[in-house]
């Protein structure tokens, strides 16, 4: 009922825009005759012969009236349909969120399409036609750079470093693998007379399976929520479709210019290999370089923020642009310009100039997007097909076994050597999860009308898309979960068994990531010295941001803090349930409580709870599982502020002292008696790509791990800033000192001259705090000195002598007078 | 720098280490290279801030519990030995071990493993899972949406299904057997590379 409600006044407002569409390209139908004013056709050349006869009597006295409502559509006639358009596909969007149900179960692509279907259903009923805009043209240079450079950017850039090569190889060799495989047997189901397609020679069938071999699995990343995360899955799936872009639009050029050629023998053959790679690393280099250029412009923009986003745009687009010049590999240089730049602009730029990029990035990506598959929907309708059987089935069958063949044999090539190999249900996850993309769509659309077939090109390849989006799409979630079912169903354990396994789990996954066992460790370590050493010097302005943009992006995000710590613990109120959990205790050691009795549906709730709500194992890549939101992680968010909680309370409940410290046990990871050292690190500890422009403040404290020093300056800076929020922060500076004085009391502690220092150490740090200005230059002075590279730091080992050592506050304390 | 780290380990290091924990002479020095990258302070040693230092532990909900573990009680210091010694918990269990001591249980065995995460737990030590322990637990493992209640008659619930002797908490010898057809060598191994 309430779903029918809610979906009515969408239903109707996205009926009313079909309509709007439609009237626009009614009006698109006539434009020119249409009259530029609204007065009566009265001949206009009526007035040119007045001048050579003037006493001629009129017939009518002429009299022109300022026309008070004119209509003068063919001026903004394109960019009105456009925006009509887009507007159209935006409220198609909103319209999937109205029922939730729906976007888990059917990806929003097919959403997409569908609307596409309706508005061209309703376009065909009025005789219309879809205008004509999707030109190869346009689609190359206006509506494939943004969704690629959205793809690029938001690829999580650590993950994908340290299994570049898994990545590669799947989606590269992957590719290769089902173009030249479907189009070989295509080429052979040709010969067969019954079919009727013998004009198709191979370069046009490969030319075909090269099309229909982008696939993007990204749309079916949401179904893996499976305990055992694998998180290389997640980086392969993106790496794929974001890599196998570039190699068909490769192929499709290669097979393009192949497919004119009369006559193809083997010297072509091998120049086309020999072009394939020269283009693909060609446009990795181009990439590189405007990457670099990009960054280091970034060092400048100080002060003109307001165009620092525009920076970034400009130079993937030109990466592109150029890229396209030289006919290399475009998406490949706009794919690496991302990737490169990422890294050192997000250091560069203001906070705000990093949310905007991501916003208007996803956006671009977002709305290019929609408009392809919408448009899809459209053309579906409202062209004419050529419809073949035989091949059409054919296709959707070769290119679903060559797809499954080709995700089991490299992974069966390359499982050893790694370190958690894909099990069957990634594989199947993978090869059936495969859905076509935008790309894929464009590139048939776009093909040459030299080619005879281009007809049944489209047709196949509308068919292809809308098999694998509707019915792999749709059946993939259930198909899984099955899979999932079946597993677990023997294992139906007890809810010890849940909740310890889930322990275990979490703890390996925490071990695993403490040993660092992802990377190739020494390649890893030696690049990114090598880039701490000259790159970073050269790309990374030296000057932090200016205080009032750190303390104005410090408040928002302990605001935000805030604002889940009242959700948490307006959910769990402290006070009364501490004061029940204690009386429980109590009693319980009292008198024998009687047994609760648990009825089995009282079980398959807990169990049900359990699984939905406990945390699984390494979020961190999950959350950006949507290709079509920006990622999040509130999940991270609930643990370090939960974290931060426990900070605090324990900090209180040590100043009150005595009994009271049992009650505030509630929230902590570790008990009272021990300290937890946790203040700067854990707020420089945030997770990168999150929407909110508060916490990105911490985002570049947390992709290098060899960096981890410069998260403490950061820290030291944010702190210093934190003058207009003097009672929050005066806690946090608080729990540090407060705990490192009690530190020094607590005679269980070994008393090491570390713990005494540290102890003073901070009461330094806060007196510096206390005078505002002396505040602010000191820890920009701090940063100048500690964002240097590590030969910089070499200097430090000396100083040990005097202790706590391993005090970074004591440290930088000694920096001080260094840098005045 | 990995001449300069494996030249601070010493060959008697590595062969008691070996004999120890069981890992083969790289892995070792593959770990004490990890170890040295940790070790901002250059001294030798970790303290609970190298631990906090890596970032996926931050976000993982035990993160806290499992650095404590690394250090031995009361010590906010731990060297090379201890840490290896923790990690030595989450060897593979292999079927032939050789040189195996057969007086000492190698620290890899089940019996360990189950003992580590038992101890993660158990922070006061006494060698029982109370209710409350157990609530903190669960409720860092569990997201906000679990009321106090629901998550109490879990808990309630989990010591009754392992409890046998009636104290209301959970003891080690529980512990073993209520887990006891979960492979728990599996889920409690890295596999580390050579």
């Amino acid at each position: 009922m309430g779903f029918l409600s809610s979906v009515k006044p969408v239903c109707i407002v996205l009926i009313s825009f079909a309509v709007l569409a439609l009237l626009s390209f009614g009006a698109n139908a006539e434009d020119s005759p249409k009259p530029t004013t609204t007065k009566p056709p009265a001949k206009p050349t009526e007035h040119g012969p007045i001048y050579t006869a003037p006493p001629q009597p009129l017939p009518e006295p002429e009299k022109s009236y300022l026309p008070l409502f004119t209509l003068n559509y063919p001026r903004v006639q394109i960019p009105f349909e456009i925006t009509l358009w887009v507007l159209l596909a935006s409220f198609a969007k909103i319209g999937f969120h109205v029922y939730h149900k729906i976007t888990i179960w059917v990806p929003e692509t097919c959403l997409l399409i569908s609307i596409g279907l309706i508005v061209g259903a309703i376009m065909h009923s009025v005789h219309e036609q879809p205008p004509a805009v999707l030109t190869s043209s346009v689609f190359f240079l206006y509506m494939l750079p943004p969704i690629v450079l959205d793809s690029a950017y938001f690829m999580p850039t650590q993950p994908f470093f340290e299994n570049v090569g898994t990545v590669l190889w799947f989606s590269i060799v992957g590719t290769l693998w089902n173009s030249i495989g479907v189009g070989i047997c295509l080429y052979g189901v040709c010969q067969i007379p019954a079919l009727g397609v013998q004009d198709i020679n191979l370069q046009e069938n490969l030319l075909f399976a090269s099309i229909i071999s982008a696939v993007d699995p990204v749309a079916v990343l949401a179904v893996f929520e499976d305990v055992n995360i694998n998180e290389q899955l997640y980086i392969v799936a993106f790496g794929e479709s974001l890599f196998n872009d570039a190699v068909t639009v490769v192929l499709y050029n290669l097979f393009n210019h192949v497919a004119e050629l009369p006559v193809v023998d083997a010297a072509d053959v091998f120049l086309g290999v020999l072009r394939f790679f020269l283009v693909g690393l060609g446009g990795m280099l181009f990439g590189l370089v405007f990457g670099f250029v990009a960054a280091f412009t970034t060092r400048f923009t100080r002060k003109v923020r307001e165009i620092e986003p525009l920076f970034i745009f400009m130079y993937s687009y030109l990466a592109y642009l150029l890229a396209e010049l030289l006919s290399i590999s475009s998406i490949m240089a706009i794919v690496t310009c991302a990737l490169t730049m990422k890294y050192y602009v997000e250091e560069n730029v203001s906070q705000r100039s990093c949310t905007t990029i991501r916003h208007v990035i996803k956006m671009l990506g977002t709305v290019s997007e929609t408009l392809i598959f919408f448009f899809l929907g459209v053309v579906t309708i409202t062209t004419d097909h050529e419809w073949n059987w035989g091949y059409i089935l054919f296709t959707i069958l070769f290119a679903q076994i060559w797809r499954g063949l080709g995700i089991v044999v490299l992974t069966q090539i390359i499982n050893p050597f790694r370190t958690i190999p894909f099990n069957f249900k990634d594989q199947f996850g993978l090869s059936y999860g495969g859905l076509r993309g935008a790309i894929t769509f464009a590139l048939a659309y776009t093909l040459p009308n030299t080619i005879i077939r281009k007809k049944l090109f489209i047709t196949a390849t509308i068919a292809i898309i809308i098999f694998t989006v509707f019915i792999q799409g749709i059946s993939i979630r259930p198909i899984i979960e099955l899979m999932n079912v079946r597993k677990t169903n023997w294992k139906l354990g007890t809810i010890n068994v849940e909740i310890h396994t889930r322990l275990m789990e979490h703890i390996t996954a925490g071990v695993e990531d403490l040993c660092g066992q992802w990377s190739h460790h020494s390649l890893k370590d030696k690049f990114m010295r090598f880039n701490n050493r000259f790159i970073r010097k050269i790309l990374i302005r030296d000057n932090r941001p200016e205080s009032s943009i750190v303390a104005l992006y410090k408040k928002l995000e302990l605001q935000n803090a805030m604002e889940v710590l009242d959700t948490i613990s307006g959910d769990i109120s402290a006070a009364p349930s501490l004061i029940s959990l204690h009386e429980e205790k109590a009693s319980n050691k009292s008198s024998f409580k009687p047994k609760r009795t648990f009825l089995a549906s009282d079980l398959t709730a807990m169990h049900e709870i359990l699984s939905k709500n406990m945390y699984k194992i390494r979020e961190r890549t999950m959350s950006y599982t949507n290709k079509h939101t920006l990622p999040n992680d509130s999940r991270a968010r609930e643990i370090l502020v939960r974290r931060h909680t426990s900070i605090r309370r324990s900090l209180r409940a040590r100043s009150f002292q005595g009994s009271e410290s049992a009650r505030s046990q509630k929230y902590f990871s570790l008990p009272l008696g021990q300290s937890l050292d946790t203040g700067y690190a854990t707020e420089s500890i945030r997770l990168n790509a999150d929407g909110d422009p508060a916490l990105e403040l911490h985002n570049r404290s947390v992709r290098p791990k060899p960096r981890p020093r410069s998260k403490q300056p950061r820290f030291s800076t944010t702190r210093a800033r934190l003058d207009p929020l003097q009672e929050l922060h005066s806690t946090v500076n608080m729990e540090d000192e407060v705990r490192a004085e009690e530190s020094s009391h607590r005679p269980s502690r070994q008393s090491s001259s570390s713990s005494n220092s540290r102890s003073r150490a901070p009461l330094q740090r806060h007196s510096s705090l206390g005078t505002p200005s002396v505040g602010e230059d000191d820890p920009e002075g701090d940063e100048q000195q500690l964002e240097s590279p590590p030969p910089a730091w070499t200097p430090e080992p000396p100083d040990r002598g005097s202790g706590g050592p391993r005090n970074p506050l004591l440290r930088r304390a000694q920096w001080k007078p260094q840098d005045k | 720098m990995g001449s300069r780290a494996s030249s601070l380990l010493r060959e008697e290091d590595i062969e008691e280490i070996k004999k120890e924990t069981g890992f083969s002479h790289s892995q070792i020095t593959r770990l004490y290279s990890r170890f040295h990258s940790l070790d901002k302070g250059e001294n030798g040693a970790l303290s609970r801030e190298d631990f906090q230092r890596i970032p996926e532990l931050a976000i993982n909900p035990l993160g806290d519990r499992i650095i404590n573990a690394f250090f031995p009680e009361g010590e906010d210091q731990v060297n090379f030995r201890g840490f290896m010694r923790t990690l030595a918990h989450f060897r593979p269990v292999e079927d032939n071990e050789k040189n195996k001591d057969p007086t000492a249980e190698p620290l890899n065995s089940r019996n360990n493993k189950l003992l580590f995460a038992f101890r993660l737990y158990d922070l006061d030590r006494d060698d029982k899972i109370s209710r409350d322990e157990l609530l903190q637990v669960l409720r860092m493992m569990v997201g906000v949406n679990i009321s106090d209640e629901q998550l109490g008659s879990i808990a309630d619930r989990t010591i009754q299904e392992a409890d046998t002797n009636g104290d209301m908490s959970i003891s080690f010898s529980e512990f073993i057997k209520v887990l006891e057809k979960v492979d728990v060598e599996q889920k409690m191994s890295i596999r580390f590379l050579h």
